[in-house]
C-alpha cells in the first residue's frame, strides 16, 4: 500500500489531519458541529458548478465553503444559529441541484467528491492543498487568543472589545478554508467527522487546550491513516473508515471520561469537582 | 385573459399524473413537517432534523441493497438513529450536537459502503443522485397510501403528546415539577421526528426535507406569537412554498429555448429562503408586535425558543 501512486494519497492525509485536528479543536469547544457539516456539504454544491463551467473543483470548492460560512454568519446575525445553518445549507445545495440538473455526465466524480477516493489524488493537488492547510493553521495560530476568549468565557471577551460576532464570521471562515483543502481524499461528507470525532476524544482526556489540540492531531492523523489502510485492504469505500472509526474514537473518549468520573467518585471529596467535569 | 392564464400556469399542468402526485405527495410532506419543524426549532434541534434526512438516506441505500422496500430502510435506520442520538446526547445544547454530528458520521459511512456496494453489484444506477436529492415528480402513486398513513401516525403522536411536548419544550424544570417526564417526552418526540423526516427524505429528497422541516416553522415563529398560530402559519407556509414551487418547476420547461427546466427542490427552497429573509424585515417583525433581540447567543433552549 505504499506503492508510488498511494504516497500522494498518504501525503494528502498527512497535511489534512492536523488542520482537521486543530480547527475541530474550537469545533468542538464552540459547539459547532452543525456548521461543520454543513459548510463542507454546501461546499460540494459549488464543487458540482464548477465541474460544470469547467473550473477548478479546488476553485468552486472554496468559493462556495466560503459562500456558505459568511452565508451562515450572516442569517445568524438576528436568528438561531442552528436554523440559520440549516437555511443557508438548504440553499446552497438547491443551487448545487441546479447545476447538476444542467448536466448527467459525472456520477463517479460526484461519489468521490462526496465520500472520497484514495486513488484519486494527484500530485498536482498536493501544493494547493498544502498551501490551504498553512493558512488555516497560520489563521488559527494569529486569532488564537481572541478565539480561546470568545469561545470559553464570551462576556469577558467583549469585555476586552472582541465581538463575538466577528470572532463566529472569522472562523467560520477558517472553517471553509479547511473544508476545501480536505474535500479530496476524505470528502465533503466526512471531513467533518475528522473535525469532531478525534478532537473530542482529545477534550475527554484533558481540557488544557495546548495539550487537546496535540492530542486532537495525533487522534485524527491516526483515524484518517487507518481509514486509508483498511480502504487500500478490502477496497471499501475510505469514507466508511472514517466515519467509524471517529465515532469510535468519540465513544473512546466517552468511555474514559465515565470511567475517570467513576473512579474519581469514590473519594467523596473529588465528587463536586468530578460533577462540574462533567460536560 | 387567456394568455396570462397560460402564462402562469403552462399548458398540461392540471391534467399531468405526475404534477397530482407531486402536489399530495408535497403537501402532505409539508404538512407533517411543519407541525414537527415548529417543536424541532423550538427545542434548537434543527442538526438532528437535518442529520436524521442523512442517517434515512442510509437506510434508503441499505435497503435497496438487499431489495427491500427503501421506506422501511428511510424509516427504520430513522429511528434507530434518533434513539441513539437522543441516548447519547447530554442535556447541553453543545454536547447533544455532537452526539448528533457523530451518529450522522457514522450513518454517512454506511452511506458511502451502501452505495459502493449496490454499484459494485451493478444493482441501480443513479442511485447517489437519487438518495441524495430525491425527485418528487418520480413517487409512483402506489407509495403514495404509505406517505399518508406514516404521516398520519407521525402527526397523532406529536397531537397526543402535545401539551406535555410544549411544556418540556419551553420549560423543561416546571414541566419536571408538574409531573411530565421529560426525557420519556424528548425521546418521543425524537422518534417522531425520525419518522417525519424519513417519509419526507423519501417523498420529497434529502434537501426539501430540512428545508420544509426547518424554513416554515422558522418563518412562522417569526411572525407569530402563540405556538398554535405559528402551527397554523407553518403548514400555510409550507403548503403554498410547495404548491408555488411545483408551478414554478413545471413552467421552467417552457422557459427558455433550452427545455431543461429547473429541480423542483431549487425552486421550494429559493422560496423558502426569500420568505425567511422577508419574515427579518422589521415590518414584519414590527407587525408581530416583538420587540428586536439584538443578541442571539447559544443559550438554552428555553431562553430563546420562541425568536427564530
Amino acid at each position: 500500500m505504499f506503492a508510488g501512486f498511494m504516497m500522494n494519497t498518504w501525503a494528502v492525509a498527512t497535511i489534512v489531519a492536523p488542520v482537521a485536528g486543530i480547527v475541530g479543536f474550537f469545533v468542538v469547544l464552540r459547539g459547532s458541529a452543525f456548521p461543520a457539516h454543513a459548510i463542507p456539504k454546501g461546499a460540494f454544491a459549488g464543487a458540482a458548478g464548477a465541474s460544470l463551467l469547467g473550473i477548478s473543483t479546488l476553485a468552486g470548492l472554496a468559493a462556495f465553503s466560503l459562500l456558505g460560512a459568511i452565508g451562515i454568519g450572516a442569517l445568524g446575525r438576528r436568528a438561531r444559529s442552528d436554523v440559520a445553518t440549516a437555511l443557508a445549507l438548504v440553499m446552497m445545495l438547491a443551487l448545487g441541484a441546479a447545476f447538476l440538473s444542467r448536466t448527467t455526465q459525472y456520477e463517479p466524480e460526484i461519489y468521490a467528491l462526496l465520500f472520497g477516493e484514495i486513488l484519486g489524488v494527484s500530485s498536482t493537488e498536493l501544493l494547493p492543498v498544502a498551501i490551504l492547510g498553512a493558512i488555516c493553521i497560520a489563521a488559527v495560530g494569529l486569532l488564537y487568543r481572541p478565539l480561546m476568549l470568545s469561545s470559553v468565557v464570551p462576556e469577558v471577551a467583549g469585555a476586552k472589545g472582541i465581538r463575538s460576532r466577528r470572532m463566529e464570521i472569522c472562523f467560520l471562515i477558517v472553517v471553509a478554508l479547511a473544508t476545501a483543502m480536505t474535500v479530496p481524499v476524505v470528502g465533503a461528507l466526512l471531513i467533518f467527522s475528522l473535525m469532531i470525532g478525534p478532537p473530542a476524544a482529545a477534550r475527554s482526556l484533558t481540557s488544557r487546550p495546548v495539550l487537546a489540540m496535540l492530542l486532537s492531531v495525533a487522534f485524527a492523523l491516526v483515524t484518517v491513516w487507518a481509514a486509508i489502510a483498511a480502504s487500500y485492504a478490502c477496497n471499501w469505500p475510505v469514507g466508511f473508515f472514517v466515519g467509524v472509526f471517529a465515532a469510535l474514537c468519540y465513544g473512546a473518549g466517552r468511555a474514559w471520561a465515565a470511567w475517570h468520573r467513576s473512579r474519581a467518585t469514590r473519594d467523596p471529596g473529588l465528587r463536586l469537582l468530578a460533577a462540574a467535569d462533567h460536560a | 385573459m387567456h394568455q396570462i392564464w397560460t402564462w402562469v400556469f403552462e399548458p398540461g399542468f392540471f391534467s399531468s399524473a405526475p404534477v397530482h402526485v407531486a402536489v399530495v405527495t408535497g403537501g402532505v410532506a409539508a404538512i407533517v413537517s411543519a407541525v414537527t419543524g415548529v417543536f424541532t426549532v423550538m427545542r434548537g434541534q434543527s442538526f438532528a432534523g437535518h442529520a436524521l434526512g442523512d442517517v434515512s438516506a442510509a437506510g434508503g441505500s441499505g435497503a435497496l441493497l438487499v431489495g427491500l422496500n427503501p421506506l422501511l430502510g428511510f424509516v427504520g435506520l430513522g429511528i434507530f438513529g434518533a434513539g441513539v442520538m437522543d441516548m447519547i446526547g447530554v442535556r447541553r445544547v453543545r454536547g447533544r450536537d455532537l452526539a448528533t454530528g457523530i451518529v450522522l458520521g457514522a450513518a454517512i459511512g454506511l452511506s458511502a459502503l451502501f452505495l459502493y456496494l449496490d454499484t459494485a453489484t451493478g444493482a441501480t444506477s443513479g442511485a447517489p443522485q437519487q438518495i441524495l436529492f430525491g425527485s418528487i415528480f418520480s413517487i409512483t402513486s402506489g407509495t403514495i397510501p404509505v406517505v399518508v398513513i406514516f404521516s398520519l401516525i407521525s402527526l397523532a403522536s406529536i397531537a397526543l403528546a402535545w401539551r406535555p411536548l410544549l411544556l418540556a419544550t419551553v420549560s423543561p424544570d416546571i414541566a419536571a415539577a408538574r409531573g411530565v417526564r421529560v426525557r420519556v417526552v424528548g425521546l418521543l418526540y425524537m422518534l417522531a421526528l425520525a419518522v417525519s423526516v424519513g417519509l419526507s427524505s423519501l417523498a420529497v429528497g434529502a434537501i426539501l426535507s430540512t428545508a420544509l422541516l426547518i424554513g416554515p416553522a422558522a418563518i412562522a415563529l417569526r411572525v407569530t406569537r402563540t405556538a398554535g398560530r405559528a402551527l397554523a402559519t407553518a403548514c400555510l407556509t409550507g403548503i403554498g412554498t410547495t404548491w408555488l414551487g411545483i408551478l414554478l418547476a413545471y413552467d421552467s420547461y417552457y422557459w427558455g429555448a433550452g427545455h431543461q427546466g429547473l429541480p423542483v427542490s431549487f425552486f421550494i427552497v429559493a422560496l423558502i429562503f426569500a420568505g425567511y429573509l422577508l419574515s427579518g424585515l422589521p415590518a414584519a417583525r414590527i407587525a408581530a408586535g416583538r420587540r428586536e433581540t439584538a443578541s442571539h447567543a447559544a443559550a438554552s433552549p428555553a431562553r430563546d425558543q420562541i425568536a427564530a
